[in-house]
């Protein structure tokens, strides 16, 4: 149902809360809010600006992402909607929330681990414990540091000797 | 030059290394020698070319504000080899791994530095794209060190091929660190690093990993630069002609 929005209406809590319902097209579990993309949510009379910032610099789903932001407030009323992109701060896993974490693993995908572990720049040092989403072994292998997409790295579980998506720490 | 055709000039140079690295390492997407790693290249490539619309943006919204009309776009498809400001390393072709991989790890070994010094520098805009193109170089720098370990101190056949690569590339390896116009300026305003000192983290990071690859550092001082000022070899014509084939051919087509 279509329904008007004037400036008295208009809550930032509100618009957060309709930017559930657009997902990462690549990770589709996971919404924008839980990747921690969503910068900033301004208000100002009926004019509404969400404020993303790109996983990667070379994210090729950004643009959908933008298309997907305006269609959702779009259904509820909202109109006036501008989006805005930023590169800095550079986005980090760090932001992802607790919650996505939660639905990364109950998908399968095991969700990065804090930041403070790896970053390295030295060749063969990863010795990062990353677990299996499947049987919860920490017995995993690295196959590709660059996976089906550039935030993920592909492992294999050594014990249930499933192949897995890691979403890299970044 | 004012100082704004500087700033100009050393944006599209950082736009013109990725855009046309990013080009060449896509030429693999679908011929990888593994699916793996036709996967990782195929992401360096999307990073790098990621990074170069990140500058594109910067440099086309410098044009406007000089009254000058550009767009990413047209800055990437609509202009000519002369105008171009790419190192010479960047457009070499692909050969075979090896080549790709060396090219890659010397560029990614000039990046991680390069972006890391952008991240703190004067220009906030290029400031926030170095430290976001940082974390990025970072796992091309380690994926491709990887590599030339894996190759050189491989096989026979693996560390022959890193050996003639290494002949073919190193002459173009000398550029990376030889400032042009436009980069004295960078440096001076602050914008840009020293190159002369990122030459010597450069150097380091080479000759540790060439030590692991059972690799000789190369004692040549003969270098070919150029492309910085738009003087190119005869590569980078082929690139531009697939690169830019579509846009030239149907002028603002889009899909
Ligand atoms: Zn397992």
């Amino acid at each position: 149902m279509e329904r008007h929005h004037d400036s008295a209406t208009v809550s930032i809590a509100e618009i957060r809360s309709l930017l559930k319902e657009v997902n990462d097209p690549e990770v589709p579990v996971l919404s924008i809010l839980d990747l921690g993309i969503v910068r900033d949510i301004k208000v100002d009379g009926d004019k509404v600006e969400v404020v993303i910032t790109p996983t990667y610099s070379g994210c090729p789903a950004m643009d959908m992402i933008r298309t997907e932001i305006g269609a959702a407030l779009g259904r509820h009323g909202y109109g006036n909607v501008r989006i805005t992109t930023v590169l800095s701060p550079a986005w980090t896993t760090e932001w992802m929330s607790q919650e996505g974490k939660d639905k990364l693993k109950a998908y399968g995908i095991a969700p990065p681990n804090p930041l403070q572990q790896v970053c390295h720049v030295r060749p063969f040092q990863r010795e990062e414990a990353v677990q299996c989403p499947h049987c919860h072994s920490y017995h995993t292998r690295l196959i590709s540091e660059f996976g089906s997409t550039a935030c993920k790295a592909l492992y294999r579980c050594e014990d249930c000797k499933e192949p897995f998506d890691y979403f890299k720490c970044h | 030059m004012s100082e704004s055709t500087f700033l100009f000039q050393y944006v599209l140079h950082l736009a013109d290394d990725v855009l046309i690295l990013g080009h060449r390492n896509s030429e693999w997407t679908g011929h990888g020698p593994i699916l793996e790693q036709d996967i990782a290249i195929s992401n360096i490539a999307l990073d790098l070319i990621g990074q170069a619309r990140n500058f594109y943006q910067y440099a086309a919204q410098l044009s406007n504000e000089e009254g000058i009309s550009a767009t990413e776009d047209s800055l990437a498809y609509l202009r000519d080899g002369w105008d171009f400001r790419n190192c010479l390393l960047a457009e070499q072709t692909n050969g075979d791994w090896a080549k790709t991989i060396l090219r890659q790890f010397f560029f990614s070994a000039h990046q991680v530095d390069l972006y890391a010094w952008l991240a703190k520098g004067n220009d906030t805009t290029l400031a926030a794209i170095g430290a976001k193109a940082y974390k990025e170089a970072i796992y091309h720098l380690r994926w491709s060190s990887e590599w030339v370990i894996r190759l050189g101190d491989g096989t026979e056949e693996s560390h022959a091929r890193m050996v003639r690569a290494l002949d073919e590339l190193w002459k173009f390896t000398g550029e990376l660190h030889t400032p042009v116009p436009y980069e004295l300026w960078a440096t001076g305003a602050g914008i840009g690093p020293d190159l002369s000192l990122l030459r010597l983290k450069w150097e380091e990071r080479i000759k540790n990993i060439f030590d692991e690859a059972g690799l000789t550092y190369p004692s040549t001082q003969w270098m070919q630069t150029g492309g910085k000022e738009g003087r190119h070899t005869e590569q980078l014509g082929y690139v531009l002609a697939e690169m830019q084939f579509l846009q030239r051919a149907y002028p603002g087509c889009e899909w």
